[in-house]
């Protein structure tokens, strides 16, 4: 269930989800049958990387470069890991 | 009654949930639909281009999941002109739908439109239930349809409504479910508005059903784990506080019947005192924030005793306005599902009388079928 990320797996939005930006409401969310999820900022950073070209490697690598940081690779990993195991995000490999 | 100011109720947030019920008619003639048993002698149905007004002014506001019902919105054959504006306007479209005149060239276009997602209504798993019930011959349809639903690689979701008539067969449908590959599945009790309002007595399950049911729906759920998300909506005639409803009037959900009125809530044409206003003479903006209608139960300050002091209110929202008018004759009472409403004894009331004949249907009161002429009955 908590397996590690494969940091060489690419994620992807999961089907039947939407990922979309919401000017109304200044967010990004994932839409899905009947159902909406507000992203926080840094939620949405990571899911609109999720493109499935890009690693997991790749997405840690942009975002510390995007904000200036180092070491995010656990937190997005253990994103990536709640949004699979919401169907957020599947791994193409 | 006073209206109250709305100037003293936060103001609300967009109206994210549209749900346009495209027509009334409908091939089934459910027992349980909450459609307003009047429902014939409600106005023409809007145009096209009327819809995709709504449309484009609502998603301005900031609509964004889009429910497309009825009635059976299938009926419309501008079904498809309104999902491809949607679509390109960016909303999620959910079309509600019995599956009665899904073909495949019609899913196929509605795909190409770029419907999002089909959520496929069955009134039980047998055949005979099924067709009872809707009185029509439609079982083995649906089941087509669940099929092409699949081939077209839509998320399967079923929605099953239950009752007392269905409700042991709980197992049976989940059975079902899982051979259509389904990956979600609503077993939804049945609300009491509309012709089930009507059929209450008829359909109200038993306290010892109920729970069988429930404990049915464990056993499968450990089964088949993630593979099949299964809700269970608990009917509120059971509980002791109310559902907080539509999570409050007014604060999410904005609801276009066929003839172009706007609702805070499918069921609100029924009740008193209120214009609601029309998408042909009004804004959805204006209807939105500044109808009366919609902000007649916005806040707390319509709220009586014992909701207005009850530190439960900005939960449950004092439960259903519809409900507290059916049983009580005044929606501003609180809903009386709620253990702490003084009307509290006609729901326990209503319950105690469908445990008093478990057995099936109580022979005195004949089901009425779901009809545009006068009500039609079965013996």
């Amino acid at each position: 269930m908590m397996a590690d990320i494969d940091t060489a797996a690419r994620p992807a939005i999961g089907g039947g989800f939407r990922l979309q930006w919401e000017p109304a409401q200044e967010t990004h969310v994932l839409l899905y049958p009947e159902g909406i999820v507000r992203l926080s900022r840094s939620a949405a950073a990571i899911l609109t990387r999720c493109d499935g070209q890009r690693t997991v490697a790749n997405i840690v690598t942009e975002l510390e470069r995007a904000y200036c940081a180092t070491g995010l690779s656990s937190d997005v990993c253990a994103f990536i890991r709640l949004a699979l195991d919401h169907n957020w995000l599947k791994l193409c490999l | 009654m006073t209206e109250p100011s709305p100037a003293r109720c936060p103001p609300p947030g967009p109206p994210l949930w549209l749900l346009l019920e495209l027509t009334y008619r409908c091939p089934l003639h459910c027992v349980f639909c909450y459609n307003p048993t009047d429902f014939s002698n409600v106005g023409r149905e809007l145009e096209t281009g009327e819809w995709l007004r709504v449309l484009e002014e609502a998603r301005a506001l900031g609509s964004v999941q889009l429910g497309l019902s009825g009635g059976e919105p299938l009926v419309r054959d501008d079904l498809e002109t309104i999902v491809a504006a949607a679509h390109r306007l960016g909303f999620y479209s959910n079309l509600i739908t019995s599956g009665v005149g899904l073909t495949e060239p019609r899913l196929e276009a509605l795909r190409e439109a770029g419907l999002d997602h089909i959520q496929l209504s069955f009134q039980d798993s047998t055949r005979r239930m099924n067709d009872f019930l809707s009185s029509t011959r439609t079982f083995e349809l649906k089941s087509r349809v669940a099929g092409l639903i699949k081939k077209y690689r839509y998320p399967m979701v079923l929605n099953v409504v239950l009752h007392r008539l269905n409700i042991d067969h709980v197992g049976d449908i989940l059975e079902m479910a899982e051979r259509m590959g389904a990956e979600y599945v609503e077993l939804a009790n049945t609300q009491y508005y509309g012709w089930a309002w009507r059929n209450r007595g008829q359909l109200l399950p038993s306290r010892a059903q109920l729970r069988r049911a429930e404990e049915v729906t464990a056993r499968f759920r450990e089964r088949v784990g993630s593979r099949m998300r299964i809700f269970f909506v608990v009917p509120d005639y059971f509980e002791t506080r109310p559902k907080p409803c539509m999570n409050g009037l007014g604060r999410i959900f904005l609801g276009i019947a066929p003839d172009g009125v706007a609702l805070p809530c499918q069921a609100a044409r029924m009740l008193p005192g209120l214009t609601f206003p029309s998408v042909r003479e009004a804004s959805i903006r204006s209807i939105w924030y500044d109808s009366p209608a919609f902000n007649r139960y916005r806040g707390e300050d319509w709220m009586k005793e014992p909701c207005r002091s009850c530190p439960e209110r900005g939960r449950d929202f004092g439960g259903c306005r519809c409900q507290a008018y059916l049983l009580t004759g005044d929606p501003a009472n609180a809903d009386p599902v709620c253990d702490l409403s003084p009307h509290h004894h006609l729901v326990t009331a209503a319950v105690a009388r469908a445990e008093a004949d478990v057995t099936g249907m109580p022979a005195a009161e004949p089901l009425v079928f779901r009809d545009h002429r006068e009500p039609s009955v079965q013996e």
